[in-house]
């Protein structure tokens, strides 16, 4: 049995999990990263169009701040989040990216004086200070008051995920690529590492360590249709799950990107409407301003996807053998703009659709784009229930984003979390002796063994491809973007018969070293649970709040579910997860529940919001003069790690 | 986008080192192709539908990550955006990219081969007070053209094309190749990296390094991101010349 041993495993190589890495390495505690793919190519690469900082360089980033970018994430959330972790990261972001800076990321600069720019389908002149020259620029996102999505030209993801990748070899923390981790190690409600299988030579191998961090990504594959890669296929997620110890959080809060094109779901930026670009339907009419007067195409993505859907319900989509789509519309930025900032953008044009987008519009229709759940954390990112594992970035439900997720707010989040969560890994590492018995080790790895050995030698039984696309047609057709109670039970039903097939998996081609079908067999009976959670979760969530949005029950309702979800599986051999919900606490909360000014607000209210309110009011008065530092702590005292306390300076207004 | 179905032929190199005595091969494979087809559909067709044990990488298939180089019909390319549409006779041959070591079937370790590029060229910053910057203060200023400069060379995704299309490489097995050169041209045009000429002629400065390229320009031609090879090749020539 080869054992490797470390004080910290990281599993996942993408921008979460080298900056964990990063961290614990630079504490001084030894490191190994996994990954699926070489680290460079993980899917964080795939972002293009920014990260949020409020650096508020920009002429329209003018007045930006920590307070401003906590208000515009809690009702983006639909005040779902943790608003201590959001807190935290607003006031981490500017210090995350400076440091990114440092590192080597290229941002796109402020050029002092004036350029043209599009705004609500016109062309306007800005002019940028002279003191701002030089600094990182912003662009407009939706759902955000002030431009604060910090971009190098659209290949913003790429360029983060390089910067970090080359700190982490300049720093010689191993990557372990090609490398998979199957299931988690524990002991006693600890956690010790996982058990790794080599995706070249087939070998199994036990990587033992005191914190084991999971930063493996999202899970959109498992939707027919996403623009996430192939291989956010939420293993990370699912071998948390299968320890039957640690929970999953807010699984049904499963983000559609309004703009990914058609039929291929690969993404356009929103930076395309960011910059000014437009929506149109089969008519060339733009039809967001009817929907919402106000942010128009700059609305949440979750109300930007909503609204299309409904104006395709109209019958206004445009008829394509695909199915309905709408048109974007970036012709009217004109080639320049499009060449430099949205090349990435006119590339998957050009190869994927055939068309010129400085000349035609191009088709796209909402698709599963982000994973808001994930695995539950504190705001150190360790599991609330299973010690010694921590989560970070989009594998994560730190809960940032809580049911809707800001356009450049995740890859802000995995760095940032990255230092955060980093630095109570190394604490954990100081804490805490690498205590665990050579039996459970041998234990875990015996049972992997042996599922291997039963997928080689079992004669006939499922097809584990066949068994992956009707789990991902079921969860397209059923547990999209609006959802019913009829619908959902369907989902759930089926979804836990495809877990019983999923048990008699058999495969044509029996070799244990690297072996495509053997990779499908392993991951997709992890993958139908993850779905079982998401679908479940969405069944028993009679509201609708943020990118969950239920027909039957069109309100959200703090009265009843101004909660967490949380997901279990204690007995693999019962068909479904265990629910359980954890409250939010108004009375901690610095802005209490709001409506997010979209649409008619029918919300539920709580209780609580308004003695919330009042109390706040109070407390404000009593303070007559406590600036917004002091206010802040007054209202939310959060436990952010001494490195990252400091105030951030800004041009024109220094640190205040 | 023609409505007419066609029948493609795969002919694809099969090859499993991990399995004993597995011999190389041409496998032809037929698909029938679909509207707006790509080679990752037509792959994947073929490993569900018709063979499971077929090799091949694909992440983001959308031509952003660099992992599904392979060479088609002779030209290493980025397989995930390229249409099945544009072989106007439906023959489609595919080999794994050459100069990488072979994992099975279509699948390199470019992964591996990057890594050690990116620690022989010191693919990062080296400046000593990087990390003692304080990031509580505003960031180090930078000319926006030369962000946006930088950022041009820093498009490189990584795929191994300009690699297998290189003629010098072929024959130096530790040529350091086009994409540790356009890595240098990236940093020596940063100027947050405070190195000298003298310490990039230490990386680059011999047989092994620009000195050895023919500027036969392979790596232009194939690279998938257009990358200024010939221009930056000729930029660091000439720097490199003047070192010594
Ligand atoms: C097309 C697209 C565009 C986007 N654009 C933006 C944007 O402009 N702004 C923004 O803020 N966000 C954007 N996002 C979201 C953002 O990119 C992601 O949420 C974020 O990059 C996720 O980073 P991560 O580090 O959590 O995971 P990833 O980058 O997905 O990395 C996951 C890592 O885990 C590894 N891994 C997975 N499973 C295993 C396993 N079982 N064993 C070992 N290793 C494993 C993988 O190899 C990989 O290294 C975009 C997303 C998409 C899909
Ligand atoms: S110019 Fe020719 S020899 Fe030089 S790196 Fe490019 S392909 Fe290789
Ligand atoms: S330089 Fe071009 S061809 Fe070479 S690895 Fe980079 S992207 Fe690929
Ligand atoms: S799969 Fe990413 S470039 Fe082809």
């Amino acid at each position: 049995m080869k054992v490797i041993y470390t004080d910290s495993l990281v599993i996942g190589g993408g921008l979460a999990g080298l900056r964990v890495a990063i961290a614990s390495m630079q504490r001084g505690y030894d490191t190994i990263v996994l990954s699926l793919v070489p680290a460079k190519r993980s899917h964080s690469a795939a972002a293009q169009g920014g990260m949020q900082a409020s650096l508020g360089a920009t002429v329209k980033g003018d007045g930006d701040d920590e307070e401003v970018h906590f208000g515009d994430t809690v009702r983006g959330s639909d005040w779902g989040c943790d608003q201590d972790v959001a807190r935290m990261f607003v006031n981490t972001a500017p210090k995350a990216i400076r440091q990114l800076t440092a590192w080597g990321v290229p941002w796109s600069r402020v050029s002092a004086g004036d350029r043209e720019v599009v705004m609500n389908g016109k062309k306007v002149t800005i002019t940028e200070k002279k003191e701002a020259h030089g600094l990182i620029s912003s662009r407009d996102f939706g759902g955000t008051k002030k431009w604060r999505t910090c971009f190098t030209s659209d290949g913003t993801g790429h360029t983060m995920l390089y910067s970090m990748d080359n700190k982490a070899i300049q720093m010689g923390i191993p990557v372990h690529e090609r490398k998979e981790a199957i299931a988690l190690i524990h002991e006693g409600g600890v956690c010790y590492g996982a058990i790794v299988r080599d995706l070249i030579t087939g070998e199994l191998m036990a990587y033992v360590a005191k914190a084991t961090t999971i930063a493996t990504g999202g899970y959109g594959r498992l939707y027919a249709i996403t623009t996430n890669s192939v291989i956010s296929e939420g293993i990370g997620n699912a071998i948390a799950l299968e320890t039957g110890i640690a929970t999953l959080g807010n699984m049904e809060a499963v983000q559609f990107h309004p703009t990914a094109i058609v039929p291929v779901g690969i993404l356009t930026t929103e930076g395309c409407r960011g910059d000014g670009g437009l929506l149109l339907d089969k008519d060339g009419y733009r039809f967001m301003p009817d929907y919402e007067p106000d942010k128009k195409e700059l609305a949440s993505r979750d109300v930007v996807s909503r609204r299309i859907l409904e104006h395709m319900r109209k019958g206004k989509g445009v008829a394509s053998r695909y199915g309905d789509h709408i048109w974007l519309d970036i012709t009217l930025l004109g080639r320049k703009h499009i060449e430099k900032n949205l090349r990435e953008v006119k590339e998957i044009c050009e190869y994927f659709l055939g068309i010129d987008p400085a000349k035609e519009y191009i088709p796209v229709r909402p698709t599963q784009h982000y994973s808001m759940g994930g695995i539950r954390t504190k705001a150190t990112g360790e599991s609330q229930t299973l010690k010694g594992l921590f989560a970070a970035g989009e594998a994560s439900c730190w809960d940032l984003h809580g049911f809707n997720r800001l356009g450049g707010n995740s890859v802000a989040e995995t760095v940032v979390a990255g230092m955060i969560v980093g630095e109570f890994v190394a604490d954990y590492c100081a804490q805490n002796p690498l205590n665990v018995s050579g039996t459970t080790i041998e234990y875990f790895m015996k049972q992997e063994e042996q599922k291997i050995t039963d997928l080689l030698t079992r004669d006939s039984g499922e097809n584990p491809f066949e068994l992956k696309v009707q789990m991902q047609k079921i969860m397209m057709d059923d547990v999209g973007i609006f959802r019913n109670a009829k619908d959902l039970e369907k989902a759930v039903e089926e979804l836990k018969v495809l877990n019983q097939r999923a048990k008699n998996i058999a495969l044509r081609n029996r070799i244990s070293s690297s072996n495509p079908e053997l990779v499908e067999a392993i991951r997709v009976p992890k993958m139908i649970k993850v779905a079982q959670c998401i679908a479940y979760g969405a069944m028993l969530r009679t509201e609708s709040r943020g990118a969950h949005s239920r027909e039957d029950y069109p309100a959200r309702n703090d009265k009843d579910w101004l909660k967490r979800t949380l997901t279990t599986w204690k007995d693999d051999s019962t068909g479904l997860p265990e629910v359980t919900y954890e409250d939010l606490d108004i009375m901690k909360m610095e802005l209490p529940p709001a409506s997010r000014g979209y649409g008619v607000d029918n919300t539920v209210h709580h209780p609580d919001t308004a003695r919330r309110e009042a109390q706040i009011e109070e407390i404000k008065k009593a303070n007559p003069g406590a600036d917004r530092f002091k206010l802040q702590e007054l209202l939310n005292p959060i436990p952010i790690p001494e490195k990252f306390k400091g105030k951030n300076e800004r041009i024109g207004r220094g640190f205040k | 986008m023609s409505d007419q179905e066609r029948i493609l032929k795969f002919q694809i190199f099969r090859y499993n080192p991990q399995k004993k005595g597995d011999k190389p091969r041409m496998v032809t494979y037929e698909v029938k192709e679909a509207v707006g087809m790509t080679i990752f559909i037509a792959l994947n067709d073929i490993r569900e539908q018709q063979d499971p044990s077929l090799q091949f990488d694909f992440v983001c298939r959308a031509g952003i990550c660099g992992s599904c180089a392979m060479v088609v019909n002779g030209s290493p390319t980025l397989a995930c955006r390229t249409m099945t549409s544009t072989f106007k006779d439906g023959l489609i041959k595919l080999l794994p990219l050459p100069g990488f070591e072979l994992i099975g079937d279509l699948s390199v370790n470019t992964g591996k081969f990057m890594r050690a590029m990116s620690e022989r060229v010191e693919s990062w910053i080296h400046d000593r007070n990087a990390d003692k910057v304080n990031f509580e203060k505003l960031e180090e200023r930078m000319d926006p053209d030369v962000a946006d400069e930088i950022y041009e060379l820093e498009r490189c995704v990584e795929c191994g094309c300009c690699v297998s299309a290189c003629a010098t490489k072929r024959m130096r097995p530790d040529f350091l190749s086009a994409v540790g050169f356009m890595r240098l041209a990236r940093f020596s045009l940063d100027p947050r990296d405070k190195r000298s000429d003298e310490d990039f002629y230490e990386i680059m400065g011999d047989d092994d390094g620009v000195f050895g390229c023919m500027t036969l320009l392979g790596c232009e031609d194939y690279c998938p991101k257009d990358l200024p090879h010939q221009t930056q090749i000729a930029y660091l020539r000439r720097k490199m010349v003047l070192v010594k």
